[in-house]
C-alpha cells in the first residue's frame, strides 16, 4: 500500500500538495508548528496511490513517498 | 516498502529561507535530482546569483561560488575555460539575468560558451522588496509600478529565450514552468538536457523556468501557481526555442 510521510516541522504550510493531491489525502492542520506555520497532515491513509505529485511540487522537501 | 521519492543526495538537509510556496525550492531540488541522475556531483561547479537565491550554496551539497550581480555567465566562462573538465552551471533570477546582467548573458551566449544557465523567471525582484523586473507583465502591480506596468513608461516584458534563440552560439534554449507536478517533471527533463549538452560539448544551454513568487505577486501559494499557469504562460509560451 503506497504511503507518504510528512515532516511537519519542515513544512511552511504553502498547501501546494493539498492542491495537487488527486485523492484528497492531505489537508492543512489547525495546529501551528514551531515555525509558526500550519503544516499539512495526512487525512486519508488508504486513498494514496503513490503518484508522488505532492512530493514533486513540495518546495521544501517535506514529503517522502513509499510504495 | 521502497522509497520512491526522497530528498536527492546532493541537496543538504537544511531548511531554506524561501517564502512558503516559492518556486526556488522546487528548482533547487530538480537541479540536484538531475545532478544525482547524471552522477556529475564531484565535478560540478555551480554559481549562485544575487537575488533571493543568493545563498543557494547553503542548500546545495557540491561546489558553488558566488558572482556579483548579473555576472554569473562571466564567472562561469572563466571557470569553464580554466577547468574545462568540470561541469559549470549558473543559476540566475530575472533581475540578475534580465536587467543588470543582460550584457553578460548575451555575450556568453553569443560566444557559445559551453556552460549551462538556469534562469528563474518570477517577474519581480524578490530579495529587494518586489520591485518591477524587466520580465514583469504589462499591467502587473509591483512595488515600483503601483498602478501596473505601462508599456509607454516601462517598455515591454523581456523575452529572454526568444532573444537568445537567434544567436548562433546557443545550442539549446527552452522555457519550462514549475506551476504543477507535470510541468516540474518537464522542467527536470529540460534541465537534464541542458547538462547533457554541456557534457557533450555542444555549447551554450539555457533553461528558463517560470516560477511563482506568492509574496510579491500578493497572492496565496495556490493562486500564485494558478496565475503562473494561466497568465504568465500566455506572455511567456513554454517550449523549445532552439
Amino acid at each position: 500500500m503506497p504511503k507518504i510521510k510528512i515532516d511537519p516541522e519542515k513544512c511552511k504550510g504553502c498547501g501546494l500538495c493539498v492542491l495537487y493531491c488527486q485523492k484528497g489525502c492531505i489537508k492543512q492542520s489547525k495546529l501551528l508548528n514551531k515555525k509558526g506555520a500550519y503544516p499539512v497532515e495526512i487525512i486519508e491513509k488508504d486513498g494514496c496511490t503513490g503518484c508522488s505529485f505532492c512530493a514533486i511540487i513540495c518546495p521544501d522537501l517535506c514529503i517522502t513517498v513509499y510504495k | 516498502m521502497d522509497k520512491i521519492f526522497e530528498k536527492p543526495e546532493s541537496i543538504r538537509d537544511k531548511e531554506t529561507h524561501y517564502c512558503p510556496g516559492c518556486g526556488h525550492g522546487i528548482v533547487h531540488r530538480v537541479i540536484c535530482e538531475v545532478v544525482d541522475d547524471l552522477g556529475i556531483r564531484e565535478k560540478l561547479i555551480g554559481i549562485a546569483p544575487v537575488g533571493c537565491a543568493v545563498i543557494a550554496y547553503d542548500y546545495w551539497d557540491f561546489d558553488v561560488t558566488e558572482a556579483a550581480h548579473g555576472r554569473v555567465p562571466a564567472v562561469a566562462t572563466g571557470i569553464k575555460r580554466s577547468l574545462p573538465d568540470r561541469i559549470v552551471f549558473g543559476y540566475q533570477g530575472d533581475g540578475d539575468l534580465g536587467a543588470i546582467g543582460t550584457a553578460e548573458i548575451i555575450h556568453a551566449a553569443n560566444r557559445g560558451e559551453n556552460i549551462t544557465i538556469i534562469f528563474v523567471n518570477n517577474t519581480v525582484y524578490g530579495m529587494t522588496g518586489g520591485q518591477m523586473a524587466p520580465t514583469t507583465l504589462i499591467k502587473q502591480k509591483t512595488a515600483t509600478t503601483p498602478s501596473g506596468r505601462e508599456q509607454k513608461t516601462h517598455g515591454f516584458p523581456l523575452k529572454v529565450c526568444e532573444l537568445l534563440s537567434v544567436l548562433p552560439g546557443v545550442a539549446y534554449a527552452e522555457r519550462v514552468s514549475v506551476h504543477n507536478p507535470q510541468n516540474v517533471l518537464k522542467a527536470k527533463k529540460a534541465i537534464k538536457k541542458a547538462f547533457e549538452n554541456q557534457i557533450k560539448g555542444l555549447g551554450f544551454s539555457i533553461v528558463e523556468v517560470l516560477s511563482p513568487c506568492p509574496t510579491y505577486l500578493g497572492l496565496s501559494s495556490k493562486d500564485a501557481v494558478k496565475w503562473v499557469g494561466e497568465e504568465l504562460v500566455k506572455e511567456y509560451p513554454l517550449g523549445v526555442f532552439r
